[in-house]
């Protein structure tokens, strides 16, 4: 074996090991900011199918936790209901002695995201207001829960 | 078209990217087996008998604990199992190598099988814990069983002193185990129980000092226990670094229950404090702070116990690696005495260079990212803080290792995680990585599915 071929392995070996390392951002890049080229064209005609419609322009695309230990937390906005409250089998889990087991409820409803009070004791706030009735929830505004803060973003 | 960009745009977290995970296990697995035909054809210039063997065995463990994941936690973050993979294959890699050259001690084929183990602790803890947070009611019980094995090793009879740390418990000389390891996992998870309950308090501000909110005098009970412990553990065991493990973990959950810096700079201000009073104190840390200061000095060089000879070893290893390093099978990474357990990053540096090196950080760094990226996709308080301290675990034991190693802190007998040798350890990091892969398939699982859509009472299914 000469030391040319061995030389040549050795950084062979090396470039593989960092191609590892670049091949893993890449699954990371992908996760974070979606494929380049968008595969769901594919599958496309089966989606309007659905009677439910897709977010469209300047609808809410996810839920954002904006303040409360939870902060940072975001959760995507799908057809179906948000729960939010102390029980562990709800889709936001607080641990906050404010907060309620079952304590609001989003839904999505003619395009618009609406926010419901379940009953919580000590009351869901739509940016000032007290949440007496279900009432749909613009862009940005914020949700108070307890110590917990939310919003919804594009 | 847009629809489409939206609707990816819109849910990228939800994809299972089980495809990826295959790709990448696999390329995992051709690097171990790359590595291993290196390390024969740097040796004695042919392709070594044991490649497919030791290859195949890994890829097949990788396999199986692939199809446990791919069955028990679908949604589970693509990366950890490759990455997990890349860094034991290469640890048994290295190993072998060092067997071959003959340095007693050093077996690879004791250390696939405690990968097998791992591996099979990997699936049994995917297998049996459906649910996390079945962990949090088993809240105080975790703290006792983890203070229980840090104790364990001292009891008479099963106790055991080997190296000058009394961290084993055995039964006769041939089967010993570290129960320190598994004592960090239990901790972890009753730190992570306990501050969900007592964040609250420990969150309020008391006095204000410069610009910083200090906590209430009366809240300052647990840091001053856990400080208690970890410099028991010192003491009793002269077992520097799970002591620093332990209280460092505990700080940085602190820290991120609360958000308070100040209890970031008064465990910091307890540790030097501690580390100063027993250096003072206690011979076995002065001699490492000694050695610490001044390796090169040769009555720290010639010292027959505690000194200097063996981190100048690997310092030298290091060195002659230089950039690109000697190449697989060409060094001598031989020369460092435990180049096959707490020194094996001496020996990769040696042998890769810095290129492997900084590679090799690379991939602990994307480890401690997902399991960091897990705890903020989280969605309740227990999952956040058991998932970023295990993260947390992962990336401090490499810092102090890798620290220790190169002359940076003062060395203390940890092992490189899932790279050293020794089963303790490799069997309790599978099992932390598979709470970790256990979250983040709860993280990442779309949200609960209502079978009913409307009415009061709702029956949702997980």
């Amino acid at each position: 074996m000469s030391e040319l071929t061995l030389l040549l392995i050795r950084l062979a070996f090396l470039a593989v090991l960092w191609f590892f390392v670049i091949a893993a951002v890449g699954v990371i890049r992908t996760d974070l900011f979606g494929p380049r080229t968008a595969p769901a064209t594919a599958r496309k005609p089966t989606k309007p199918a659905k009677p439910v419609s897709k977010p469209k322009r300047g609808e809410p695309r996810q839920m954002v936790v904006v303040g409360g230990p939870l902060q940072g937390t975001i959760i995507n906005l799908t057809e179906t209901p948000i729960t939010i409250g102390r029980a562990t089998d709800a889709t936001l889990v607080l641990s906050d002695d404010y907060a309620s087991s079952r304590h609001a409820r989003l839904f999505p409803q003619d395009g618009q995201w609406i926010v419901e009070d379940l009953g919580s004791t000590n009351g869901t706030y739509l940016d000032r207001s007290k949440v007496t009735r279900p009432m749909p929830v613009p862009l940005g505004t914020p949700i108070r829960i307890g110590k917990t803060v939310i919003e919804l973003r594009k | 078209m847009t629809a489409a960009v939206a609707e990816s745009a819109a849910v990228p977290m939800t994809a299972k990217r089980r495809g990826a995970q295959l790709a990448m296990l696999g390329f995992a697995v051709l690097v171990v087996m790359g590595a291993y035909a290196s390390v024969g054809l740097g040796l004695d210039g042919k392709i070594p008998a044991g490649m497919l063997t030791y290859g195949l065995g890994l890829g097949g463990l990788m396999v199986a604990a692939y199809l446990v994941l791919a069955r028990w936690a679908p949604w589970a973050d693509p990366l950890l199992l490759p990455l997990v993979t890349l860094v034991n294959g290469i640890g048994l890699v290295i190993i072998y190598r060092i067997e071959q050259s003959g340095r007693p001690g050093a077996s690879s084929t004791t250390q696939l099988m405690w990968t097998a183990l791992g591996v099979v602790m990997f699936s049994a803890t995917l297998i049996v814990l459906k649910d996390h947070r079945a962990l949090q009611r088993l809240t105080y019980t975790m703290g006792f069983v983890g203070i229980g094995s840090l104790v364990l090793p001292l009891l008479p009879f099963i106790g055991k002193e080997i190296n000058g740390a009394r961290i084993w418990i055995g039964i006769g000389d041939t089967f010993t185990i570290q129960p320190a390891e598994f004592a960090k996992l239990a901790l972890v998870v009753f730190f992570a129980g306990y501050l969900v309950a007592k964040r609250d308090v420990l969150a309020l501000a008391g006095r204000r000092l410069l610009f910083i909110d200090l906590p209430r005098v009366r809240d300052l009970g647990p840091v001053l226990i856990t400080w208690g412990l970890s410099l028991a553990v010192l003491v009793l065991q002269k077992d520097l670094g799970s002591s620093l493990l332990l209280f460092g973990t505990f700080i940085v959950m602190l820290y991120i229950a609360t958000q308070r810096t100040s209890w970031v700079l008064i465990g910091v201000l307890l540790f030097l404090g501690g580390a100063i009073l027993a250096g003072q104190v206690f011979d076995h840390v002065t001699a490492r702070f000694e050695v610490w200061l001044n390796p090169e000095a040769s009555e720290f060089y010639d010292r027959e116990l505690g000194g200097s000879y063996q981190l100048m070893q690997g310092l030298f290893g290091i060195g002659s690696g230089g950039i690109l390093g000697t190449g697989l099978g060409e060094g001598h990474p031989y020369l460092i005495p435990l180049a096959f357990s707490d020194f094996i990053f001496a020996a990769v540096g040696e042998e890769l260079g810095l290129t492997g090196l900084m590679a090799l950080l690379m991939v602990y760094a994307l480890i401690v990212e997902r399991g960091l990226r897990t705890a903020i996709a989280a969605r309740d308080p227990f999952s956040k803080l058991l998932a970023g301290g295990l993260s947390f675990l992962l990336a401090w034991q490499v810092f102090i290792i890798v620290g220790g190693v190169t002359g940076l802190i003062p060395l203390t007998g940890l092992v490189t995680p899932f790279m050293s040798a020794g089963g303790s350890a490799l069997l309790a990091n599978w099992i932390l990585i598979a709470l970790l892969v256990r979250m983040s398939d709860a993280a990442r699982r779309p949200p609960p599915q209502a079978i009913q859509d409307e009415g009061l009472t709702q029956v949702f299914q997980r």
